[in-house]
């Protein structure tokens, strides 16, 4: 099968290219970028970009999809085909399913499942104790082979300091990745949203910035000890931010990244006990937003995930407190970080390494770019078409989403998983 | 699509009694009023009034509670009304869906209003909003967001003793930062045109984000007394040792206890007041609580007219002159 995709705006930030040119696909994978059809190519099917971006598909390195064990709220089929709606290719599935993904049994079930559905590509995060319980490691390297490519505790606390470093020394030892939920389980007990003057205004036990700062801390000690590539998830504060900035400059292998409601939204949305905004780590304050906004763009954060987690309704009907956590997020990942292209704060192709690239090197995954030779992963889209949000219409089960009725730019023409169509937009 | 302001109809006539918080000053007055004159029928042996006649109250107590239910129940029977105890263990329903499931089964028996007490802080916010048009909400307390009954009773004290609002200075001492009966009382006094209200207390129970509230910090209780015209002392919950907020009730007393002594920084004719129940020797010493600038036994009593009116008023019903209803 080969495949020419003519015309488009071809942006591949991991290349540097920014050109109206055209993309040429073989068997799957990316064969060359330009104006002239390698010699003897001859097309299967042409694909006309005129007017549309063509970018490596998105990598969204943080998104549940309840399969195994909370199938209700979503599951791989459903969460897959509405990530390829949305321009992703490429998801990394966090261990705390049930069982967690700490057997290759588990992490092979996903990859499998996956390519069954034939949507986008699912990558598991590997469990980094048994259980997620923080107390035994993991088979890491079995589970690395079985497909993980990073390992997580997840929200699950490794509380046991020693265990936390025996973890990350053995995680080196084999040259994998781990990544860190930090939020020190102490400080954000019983807690559901900022320690701040809206928590304070409502009543609501808050969750303070120090529970992100001191578990960052702690973790960053270790990996200074250990070497471990670390990643940090989600990102919530601008204090938290600077820890990460430092240890950066101070050479220390880390990298970030924030979920895209954390760009958008602050705690004010709460407002009068809105559960579409109980997040966590919770939404914080309108500094905290634009720190963070301003360390996507200057790469102190490498990654904007969309933290996807597909609810019931009945999960976000109850007293504030008591609902759970979490927006479904796929499908407004692009248009959300579009929006902030619009809003004059990243450019395009900056914002568009944030969603491919960027995750990809960060984890040190093969896609995310159009490097002659990788997976012909790739979204089509136009950047200039507005559509309304309209979450009772997601292709995902879970219909949380506080961006109904929000206005955003870039709406997905088509999507390619190893140069086979997997989403193409009617009309 | 969510309204912003659920409490209040579209003619903006009180239809929930969730939280003091964005109610105008209008309403609070009216509450008051009506209070005024429910309460003055009272005194003159009419106890009993037809307001609620035919309708049906339900009290639903997710938390326990023996007085704020005790004058809620009186506040419905003298307002004719019929009312019915639902004491709900909080291990029953802790998820929202049985809440929901179980308030759907009271709305299927046709009743009138729910007063509500939940743990959780937006618990009342969430049942009026899930439940239908024709039952009316009143929020006996939510976690620590709110219990703006609580709240109206104390502001019919302070009235009924000092007249005005606007040229009192006040102090709230105590955990204001888990405490709902703070959180209503600082709205009720700042809407009210209260031109100065202080909350004291140790940081670990007055954070500095209160400020957004409107209120001054205060951490020394002599420095926070000083010139107050009403001192409304709040209750200390024991559970607050146990989270390491406090070392010991005793050391919280020897800080921030109210004494004689230590009121005397306050406006010769500042009044006292509290909640109940009140822990002797812990956040107000004897002295006091039975003294002559108490007022705690009057706010009980005025608990029940302002209970009476709070729930005529969402009921859209107010007394006349006669204490006749009128619509």
């Amino acid at each position: 099968m080969r495949t020419h995709i003519r015309g488009g705006r071809v942006i591949d930030p991991a290349n540097g290219i920014d050109a109206t040119t055209d993309l040429f696909l073989a068997e799957g994978r990316i064969l060359a970028v330009g104006d002239e059809a390698p010699a003897g190519f001859a097309a299967d099917e042409t694909i006309d970009a005129a007017g549309l971006v063509v970018a490596p598909g998105l990598v969204d390195l943080q998104a549940r999809l309840r399969e195994p064990g909370q199938e209700y709220k979503g599951d791989i089929a459903s969460e897959t085909r509405a990530a390829a709606r949305a321009g992703i290719t490429t998801l990394c599935a966090p261990p705390d399913t049930d069982p967690p993904i700490d057997t290759p049994a588990v992490a092979s079930l996903l990859i499998e499942r996956a390519e069954d559905v034939g949507a986008t590509r699912v990558l598991p995060v590997g469990a980094l104790t048994n259980g997620l319980a923080g107390e035994h490691l993991s088979e890491l390297v079995n589970l690395h082979q079985a497909g993980c490519v990073a390992f997580s505790n997840n929200r699950y606390p490794i509380t046991n300091t020693q265990v936390l470093r025996r973890a990350m020394e053995y995680a080196a030892t084999c040259d994998l990745t781990v990544l860190i939920h930090a939020e020190d389980p102490w400080l954000a007990e019983n807690g559901c949203a900022h320690d701040g003057e809206v928590a304070s205004r409502l009543g609501l036990p808050g969750i303070p910035v120090s529970a992100e700062t001191v578990e960052i801390a702690r973790t960053l000690a270790l990996v200074q000890q250990t070497g471990v590539r670390a990643h940090y998830c989600k990102v919530s504060s601008g204090a938290g931010i600077e820890l990460i900035r430092r240890a950066r400059a101070d050479g220390l292998p880390v990298t970030a990244n924030v979920s895209i409601n954390q760009l958008h939204l602050t705690e004010m949305e709460i407002g009068d006990f809105n559960t579409l905004y109980h997040v966590r780590p919770p939404l914080r304050t309108q500094r905290d937003r634009d720190l963070l906004r301003r360390a996507v763009a200057d790469g102190t954060v490498q990654a904007i995930c969309s933290d996807h987690q597909p609810h019931d309704a009945d999960a976000k009907l109850a007293p504030f407190g008591e609902s759970a956590a979490g927006i479904s997020g796929l499908e407004t990942l692009l248009g959300l970080t579009l929006r902030l292209v619009r809003d004059g704060l990243l450019d395009l192709p900056t914002a568009l390494a944030r969603l491919t690239c960027d995750p990809a090197r960060a984890l040190g995954l093969p896609c995310g770019s159009l490097t002659p030779g990788t997976a012909a992963d790739l979204c089509l889209f136009d950047p200039e078409a507005e559509w309304e949000v309209d979450p009772s219409a997601f292709a995902s089960r879970g219909q949380n989403s506080p961006y109904g009725h929000w206005f955003l730019p870039g709406r997905v023409a088509r999507t390619l998983v190893d140069g086979r169509t997997v989403h193409h937009a009617e009309g | 699509m969510r309204r912003n302001n659920i409490q209040l109809d579209d003619q903006g006539r009180l239809r929930h009694f969730l939280s003091v918080e964005g109610l105008p000053r209008t309403t609070l007055t009216e509450i008051l009023d009506t209070a005024e004159s429910l309460a003055s029928a009272a005194s003159q042996n009419v106890k009993k009034v037809p307001l609620l006649r035919g309708k049906t109250i339900v009290n639903l107590f997710f938390e326990p509670s023996t007085r704020t239910r005790t004058t809620f129940e009186l506040a419905a029977k003298r307002l004719s009304a019929d009312s019915l105890n639902m004491n709900i263990a909080a291990s029953s329903t802790s998820k929202g869906e049985s809440l929901l499931d179980m308030l759907h089964n009271l709305e299927a028996m046709q009743c009138d209003m729910f007063v509500v007490r939940h743990a959780e802080s937006g618990a009342a916010n969430f049942i009026a909003r899930n439940v239908g048009d024709s039952i009316a909400v009143v929020n006996a307390g939510d976690g620590q967001h709110a219990h703006p009954t609580q709240a109206m009773l104390d502001m019919f004290t302070i009235r009924r003793h000092k007249g005005e609002f606007h040229n009192l200075r006040v102090a709230i001492v105590g955990d204001v930062g888990h405490s709902r009966v703070a959180r209503s009382q600082i709205h009720a006094l700042t809407t009210l045109g209260v031109p100065e209200v202080r909350v004291i207390g140790p940081k670990t129970l007055v954070p500095e984000s209160l400020r957004g509230l409107g209120v001054h910090i205060y951490h020394d209780l002599d420095e926070g007394l000083d010139g107050v015209d009403v001192v409304m002392v709040l209750r200390l919950q024991n559970e607050r040792m146990g989270a390491a907020l406090l070392p010991s009730e005793r050391e919280y007393f020897h800080l921030y206890g109210i004494t004689a002594e230590r009121l005397e920084r306050a406006a010769d004719d500042a009044i006292v007041l509290h909640p109940g129940p009140i822990n002797r020797g812990v956040e107000i010493d004897s002295e006091v609580a039975d003294g002559e600038r108490s007022v705690i036994l009057e706010q009980v009593t005025h608990g029940i007219a302002v209970r009476m009116a709070a729930m005529s008023l969402v009921m859209g019903q107010q007394p006349g002159k006669d204490g006749e209803a009128r619509a």
